[in-house]
Parts: C-alpha cells; sequence; structure tokens
C-alpha cells in the first residue's frame, strides 16, 4: 500500500526446519503515526510476528518493509520494548536511558539534554540516579519507554508491556503513553491479550487465531482519544471484539473448559 | 552488629589453637627446636617484624602474587569474554583447556625456569597458572549465561561486537566472574609459596626454604602464620569487592 510506513508481506514463519507453521501469510500495512494492536491468545504467534517485524527473527516467507526496504535484522529504526522491561541492572536509570545514544555519535550535550528531556516526559526525573532494582515494576517500564523514546525511532514495537503490571498501575501507564504518542505522534506496534488495553490505545486491531498463527480479522476504530473506557461505543467495540475472539477458538476447547 | 556477635568466636577458635598446639609440644615432648611451642613461635614472629625483615619479604611476595594475579585476571577475562561467544571455537578449546587445568602450576616448573629463568618470573607464572584457569572457565560460563535480552537489546541499538562486550556481556557476567575471581585468588595464593621455593632469594615462600636450611622451624611456624594471616586479608579484601558487585548487580535478575 502506498504512503504506509511498515508493510508485512505475506510472512510465513516455521522454528526450524519441520516445524509447525507459526505465522501462515500474514500481511497488513502500517502508516506512520498509527497504533496498532495484534489481539490474540497466548501461544498464537504474537510475539512471533513482532520478532520478525523488529528484524530479530528470520521469515521463511515473504518479508517486512520499512519505508519501503526490507528489514533484514534489528535496527535502531525499530525498537522493541520487552515484555520484561530489559532494563541494564548494573546502570543507573539516566545511564540506562543514554545506552541507546551513546554510538549515535551525538554530541554530549544534545544527547544529556534528549536523555533529561524524555525522562521528564515519563515523570523519572527525581530517579534518574536510582538503580532499576530500586524501582517498582511500573516505573521500570517507563525507563524502558523512555529509553526507546530517546532513541527517537519510526517505529516502537511493545510486546505485552504492562503485562505484568497491577490494574491501577497498567490503567495509568496506558493513560501516559496515549498521552505520549499524541504529542510525538510515534508509530507503534502493539502486542496484547487484554482486549481492554488494544481498544484504549489503537486506531486499529488486528485479531490473530492460532495454528497457525492467522489475521483473523481487522477491526478499525473510530472512537476519538482519549477514550472512555465506561463509554458505550467502547462497550460496543469490547463485545464487537469479543464474539470475534470467539470464532477463533477451537470449539473442542470451549467444551472442555466448560 | 553479626561481625561483633561473631568475635567471640573467632577469638576462642584461635585460643583453642594456640592452647591445643601448646598442649601437643608439652605432652609429645619434642625438642622445642622439632615442634616450636607457640611462644617460641611467637618470639620469632615479633623478632622479624622487629627487625623489618619480614617486610622486605612480604613486600616482594605480594609484588608477585599482584603480577601474576591481575595478568591472569586480564588475559583470562579478555579470552574468556571472546572464547564464551564463540562456541564452536570453545567447543574445540574446552577439551584442551579440561586437560591442563587439574596439572598443578608446580609440574610447570622445570620448563618455568628454563624459559623464565629464576627470580621473580617463576613465582609470577606459577601464580599465573593457578589463577588463570578458574578465571577463564568462570568467564566462558557467565558469557554463556548471559540473558538473551540484554543481547537482543545491544542487537536492537545497534551496538558493535566490541561495544556489545563491553557494555552488556562483562557487565552482565560480572557477578559470575567476580565469583571467579574470589575463587581465583584463594588458589593463586596458596601457589606463591611454592612458586618463591622455585628459584627465588626472597619472599615468603624463599624465607620458609632458607629457614629451614638453617633449621629455624620457629620461623617457618612464624612465616605460616604470616602467610595464613595475608590470605586471609586477601579474602576478606575480595569478598568485600564480591559483596558490593552483588549488591549493585542483584535485584532485578
Ligand atoms: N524460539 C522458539 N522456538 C520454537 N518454537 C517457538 C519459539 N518461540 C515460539 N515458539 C512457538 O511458536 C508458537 C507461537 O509462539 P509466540 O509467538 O511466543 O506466541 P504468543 O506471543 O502469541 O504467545 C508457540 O507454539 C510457541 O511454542
Ligand atoms: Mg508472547
Amino acid at each position: 500500500m502506498a504512503g504506509s510506513l511498515v508493510s508485512i508481506d505475506g510472512v510465513s514463519k516455521t522454528y526450524g526446519e519441520h516445524g509447525p507453521l507459526v505465522l501462515n501469510n500474514v500481511s497488513f500495512n502500517i502508516a506512520k503515526g498509527e497504533v496498532i494492536s495484534i489481539l490474540g491468545k497466548s501461544g498464537c504467534g504474537k510475539s512471533t510476528l513482532l520478532n520478525c517485524i523488529g528484524g530479530f527473527e528470520a521469515m521463511n516467507e515473504g518479508q517486512v518493509l520499512l519505508d519501503g526496504k526490507p528489514i533484514t535484522k534489528p535496527s535502531k529504526r525499530c525498537v522493541m520494548l520487552m515484555q520484561n522491561y530489559g532494563l541494564l541492572p548494573w546502570r543507573s536509570v539516566r545511564k540506562n536511558v543514554e545506552l541507546g545514544l551513546e554510538s549515535a555519535g551525538l554530541p554530549k550535550q544534545e544527547a544529556e539534554e534528549r536523555v533529561t528531556h524524555y525522562l521528564q516526559m515519563v515523570g523519572l526525573t527525581d530517579r534518574a540516579t536510582s538503580l532499576p532494582s530500586e524501582l517498582s515494576g511500573g516505573m521500570q517500564q517507563r525507563v524502558a519507554i523512555a529509553r526507546a523514546l530517546a532513541i527517537q525511532p519510526e517505529v516502537i514495537l511493545m510486546d505485552e508491556p504492562f503485562g505484568a503490571l497491577d490494574t491501577f498501575t497498567r490503567y495509568y501507564l496506558q493513560d501516559e503513553l496515549m498521552q505520549i504518542q499524541q504529542r510525538e505522534k510515534m508509530t507503534i506496534i502493539l502486542v496484547t491479550h487484554d482486549i481492554d488495553e488494544a481498544l484504549y490505545l489503537s486506531d486499529r486491531i488486528f485479531i490473530m487465531k492460532p495454528n497457525p498463527g492467522e489475521i483473523h480479522k481487522e477491526v478499525s476504530l473510530k472512537l476519538a482519544k482519549p477514550r472512555d473506557r465506561s463509554d458505550s461505543d467502547f462497550q460496543h467495540y469490547r463485545e464487537l471484539i469479543f464474539n470475534e475472539f470467539q470464532f477463533t477458538q477451537e470449539k473442542a476447547t470451549i467444551e472442555f473448559n466448560i | 552488629m553479626a561481625r561483633l556477635k561473631r568475635f567471640p568466636f573467632i577469638v576462642m577458635g584461635f585460643v583453642l589453637l594456640i592452647a591445643v598446639w601448646q598442649i601437643a609440644a608439652i605432652i609429645g615432648g619434642h625438642q622445642a627446636a622439632l615442634f616450636p611451642p607457640p611462644l617460641k613461635v611467637g618470639e620469632a614472629l615479633v623478632s622479624i617484624i622487629v627487625d623489618g625483615s619480614i617486610f622486605t619479604h612480604i613486600q616482594i611476595s605480594l609484588f608477585r602474587f599482584f603480577t601474576g594475579y591481575v595478568t591472569a585476571v586480564f588475559v583470562a577475562v579478555l579470552l574468556g569474554l571472546v572464547l564464551g561467544r564463540l562456541p564452536v571455537v570453545w567447543q574445540v578449546l574446552d577439551p584442551v583447556v579440561q586437560v591442563l587445568r587439574p596439572v598443578s602450576p608446580i609440574a610447570w616448573s622445570p620448563f618455568i625456569v628454563l624459559w623464565f629463568g629464576i627470580g621473580n618470573m617463576p613465582a609470577i607464572v606459577i601464580i599465573f597458572i593457578a589463577a588463570f584457569f578458574p578465571v577463564l572457565l568462570s568467564t566462558v560460563s557467565a558469557v554463556k549465561k548471559v540473558d538473551k535480552t540484554y543481547l537482543r537489546i545491544a542487537a536492537n541499538f545497534e551496538m558493535s561486537q566490541v561495544e556489545t562486550l563491553w557494555k552488556i556481556v562483562l557487565p552482565a557476567s560480572f557477578p559470575m566472574v567476580a565469583n571467579g575471581l574470589h575463587m581465583a585468588l584463594g588458589a593463586a595464593w596458596i601457589f606463591l609459596v611454592a612458586g618463591e621455593m622455585v628459584g627465588a632469594q626472597s619472599g615468603l615462600g624463599f624465607l620458609i626454604v632458607d629457614a629451614r636450611n638453617s633449621l629455624s622451624l620457629d620461623l617457618v611456624m612464624a612465616c605460616i602464620v604470616v602467610i595464613g594471616g595475608l590470605g586471609l586479608i586477601l579474602d576478606k579484601g575480595i569478598h568485600y569487592f564480591e559483596t558490593w558487585v552483588n549488591r549493585i548487580w542483584g535485584g532485578t535478575q
């Protein structure tokens, strides 16, 4: 599609030569500044797809284009936020955020200013000298977000970024992320199994079904941001997606579970 | 606090040791020259402290020790960092290391004297060998255990190989490496004396040989006390270093 920033084009993937098909002919496009969610049950291939997009995994067929050029290896243009935050425990918060800038050839002062700017954006200026182990999980994820933002990547990939956090912290961070995204207009590809999270943050949701991993349905959300989780339109979409989800389940497992 | 509580036990241990020693000396009825009682050893210790000779020997011994140990640590850590990242190469080298490692560094002494002469070098080389293998092995296994997440971050941030080693792999494997440094320190200290018995004309190991040749067993024993005491201090020192490392590095992993 013309004008799209990321094109996922017929991606198929198996682990090992004779492994089962984990991704089967996945294709979609993402425009610049868009937030899209990949929603699916655990094990349906969401992380694998995200790793292929980030260049962390090779695919068997198809390609991922960033600005029209195939992605073959990880790069700073497309930064991954890890589920376990991936902070370096021996570096202070500030030094963690600086990590991606150290080899960027940035003048020292500009790098410092950028670190300060993004630390402020995630509200951690006063924790700059703390070690990650001294922070709560939510704060650690904010450091990771600041570290990703500091590189000013074209795309941010998030793999269940708030999965390990309690509900309040999660809501709070989702809100924060949404505001930052509105301001900075980053392109975000978010993997989640949380319907509300996908509904709250995304412009479009791709529902995945497992065995093999395929896009089952695309849902465009025509709701203004910031969204109200108790809004009736929000409820309507939630129901719609929940119903779609039922289709992705294999009948037998549902009956078995009941 | 904990240290204060332990203090009486430590004192008691040493008092007990000296008491048993004294009793053995009395009951055994050996000549004081062959089995020096604590008091004679104490006198010998005081005399070498007063005339200052022990300090020259300690100084040269510590110089040899740190030269051998620090060189071994540098070489082994660098090598370990690289080899840990090259699994295929390590598979080839690992068996060789496993064969060389159990060989006592002293076994090499004939070659060492031939190749390096006498003086400081034999002791330094023997200490190097003693420290080298524990550090190498702990570094390689530490590097292999580095969390894949960190390596993904390095790739994502487009770090060069050298940068990845320096900024990610080395610090990530540091707690385990520090543990290797601790073990190597003990091993190397044990071989200091043996190393200085090979062609040295000074140092604590030489002092023992020299005192034996003049049949001053009280002096031999005084030397042993000094070696034990210094070993304890070194061990405590690196133990604090290790605790510090674990405090900084621990927590989130
Ligand atoms: N490194 C791997 N090697 C082999 N199989 C894998 C690997 N990673 C994931 N898989 C398999 O691929 C499938 C999809 O996994 P994943 O992408 O992690 O799913 P999700 O993120 O949706 O939970 C699962 O069946 C999983 O067992
Ligand atoms: Mg996953």
